[in-house]
């Protein structure tokens, strides 16, 4: 039976759902306009009042916000509230490129855990269960959002934050964990770790693991629900718009729904800005209409994907968008031709091999090279030379026919790639451009 | 009657044949043969130990990836034309060799050892049986 947090959010009916967007986006625009001067300036100069949004469809009238308006506004420069009315800051990385720091009220917070507890419970989560929140804690979105999350569902909340894998693996056993909330790169290491010390997916305690904060495959989904004996789920969200959460994965496991009561989500072409129809591959932009101390508008996530309201088996009526192929920030252009790590990880994983592969790009002579580097298995070795070859030329020959241009293929010792316990380092790019 | 050889995948970078020694060396396993084939990518080890079992047990507690495979060790003497007059055999019984390698063993009787590699060690020995030739045990490899 599927379970709702808010079902009469999740499930309400389309039009429903579009005068409460469109009631909030309203309140928003005049919201941003008497207290954000720097998106104030953006309207004017683009000729927008707050009076000439006054449904959802008025949407495309607004100008976008970026990474660049993130940077350039540092720190302040799109807070909402006052300070005195803020309780929170999170931040990002800042790995690529300068770190973003999100404020948030107590009314932000609340309606970004409800967002987390809304995934939590599409996993199958109750107040029976015991939610294991490996994400790290602290600036990161991740440990806190799912935290708060549990906490709304009721949960048992097991705040290891990430790290110290045999710990994790103790105290998934000791207190019969449920339910696993890392990146997915963590768990498909923590699925690792279990079978080394003998655990068959029987044997484990985990039957859910809400799983986000990187791109990864279906195939990689595949292997971890095998090892581990779980099912997983996907989750998606950005330091920009709360955290976690934006969007969560339901039983049909086919894409991720929108919690579009608090983010309005359009997909553009990323070249003219132009709004694409629904089905339409595209960047992702979203509207968070219902936060109150970082308000953004139209934001331009990088992320490309793709929309869809076909009526999903879990009844959610929430617009669903596909797994993302992988930031812009993610995407690699090789010889010309875009590379997403995750097509790599897709051809890896469909010839057997695990998720343990690190992807180097170079300059050589003007030419750009890429090198797959990928661990060696004891499913992929044998004592035969010939044998050995031959799947690593079944796995090149897999990797052109998927990106279109020629990889090298390296064969690394086993462990020889730093397991990650956050967000895994997949690129190392040494081009100097 | 076959024996027991353990491959060890070996990355292709400085050090890492090194790595495989220096395990062999802290748990005092004594490698009686070994042979390497190489490719421009990787390599592998082919190691034969008096325990096969534990020794390939411990190369993958050092993150080796490590297979046993069965392999025929014939005994030939040690003078020219012996390994000759032993593919004979081998050729009459259309045994086909993916590989093999020598086995030196400890000087015992002018002997001298082989180790090979066919598609099917089960087939070929019911073909090599009876034909004079002396295949090693497990057991005849500690004590030669």
């Amino acid at each position: 039976m599927e379970r709702y947090y808010q079902k009469e959010i999740e499930c309400a009916p389309l039009e429903e759902l579009r005068s409460i967007q469109t009631e909030k986006l309203k309140k928003q625009v005049q919201h941003v306009w008497d207290n954000v001067p720097y998106y104030r300036k953006k309207m004017e100069e683009k000729g927008v009042k707050p009076e000439d949004i006054q449904s959802v469809d008025d949407l495309g009238k607004l100008p976008f916000l970026s990474k660049k308006d993130l940077r350039d506004a540092y720190p302040y420069g799109l807070l909402g509230k006052p300070l005195k009315d803020c309780v929170r800051i999170q931040s990002t990385s800042g790995t690529t490129g300068k770190r973003v720091v999100a404020f948030y009220t107590q009314h932000d917070i609340d309606l970004w855990e409800d967002c987390c507890a809304r995934a939590i419970t599409a996993a199958g989560g109750t107040d029976e269960d015991v939610c294991q929140v490996s994400y790290g804690y602290g600036l990161f979105t991740g440990g806190p959002g799912l935290n708060g999350g549990s906490h709304k569902v009721g949960c048992l909340t097991i705040p290891t934050s990430s790290g110290n894998t045999d710990r994790q693996i103790m105290f998934i056993n000791d207190l019969s964990a449920t339910i696993l909330c890392c990146t997915p790169s963590y768990a498909a290491y923590l699925a690792e770790r279990f079978k080394e010390l003998g655990y068959g997916p029987n044997d484990i305690s985990l039957k859910a693991g809400i799983f986000g904060a990187e791109a990864w495959s279906e195939e990689m989904r595949a292997d971890i629900e095998k090892t581990l004996g779980i099912k997983a789920y996907d989750i998606y969200g950005l330091t920009e718009l709360s955290g976690p959460g934006v969007a969560f994965e339901c039983s049909a496991q086919g894409g991720m729904h929108i919690n579009e009561d608090h983010f309005i989500a359009e997909i553009i072409d990323p070249d003219t800005e132009e709004v694409l129809p629904e089905g339409s591959q595209g960047e992702l932009v979203f509207t968070a209409i219902d936060k109150e101390a970082f308000p953004m508008i139209r934001y331009r996530t990088r992320d490309i994907c793709k929309l869809s309201r076909e009526k999903c088996s879990c009844g959610r009526t929430l617009i669903k968008m596909a797994k993302p192929m992988g930031r812009s920030d993610d995407m690699l252009i090789i010889r010309g031709v875009n590379v997403f790590p995750s097509q790599i990880e897709t051809v890896l994983l469909n010839n057997g091999y695990a998720a343990n592969y690190q992807i180097v790009v170079d300059r050589v002579n003007n030419t750009d090279t890429l090198d797959v580097q990928v661990e060696m298995t004891p499913e992929m070795f044998t004592d035969n030379v010939g044998e050995v070859e031959e799947h690593q030329k079944k796995l090149s020959e897999g990797l052109k026919s998927m990106l279109g241009i020629k990889a090298k293929v390296s064969l690394l010792a086993p462990k020889s790639i730093a397991r990650s316990e956050g967000k895994a380092v997949r690129v190392i790019d040494k081009r100097k451009i | 009657m076959s024996i027991k050889q353990i491959s060890v995948f070996l990355e292709n970078k400085p050090g890492t044949l090194k790595k495989l020694t220096s395990v062999m060396a802290k748990n005092n396993i004594d490698m009686r043969a070994t042979s390497l084939a190489e490719t421009k990518d990787f390599g592998i080890a082919r190691i034969i130990v008096d325990d096969a079992l534990d020794a390939v047990n411990t190369l993958k507690e050092n993150d080796f990836v490590a297979s046993l495979t069965s392999v025929l060790a014939i005994e030939i003497p040690d003078e020219a034309g012996g390994l000759d007059k032993l593919l004979d055999v081998f050729a009459d019984a259309q045994v086909n060799i993916e590989y093999m390698y020598a086995f030196p063993g400890r000087g015992v009787n002018n002997h001298a050892y082989m180790i090979f590699r066919v598609a099917d060690t089960k087939a070929a020995e019911a073909k090599l049986v009876g034909k004079g030739l002396k295949i090693l045990t497990q057991e005849d490899i500690a004590n030669i």
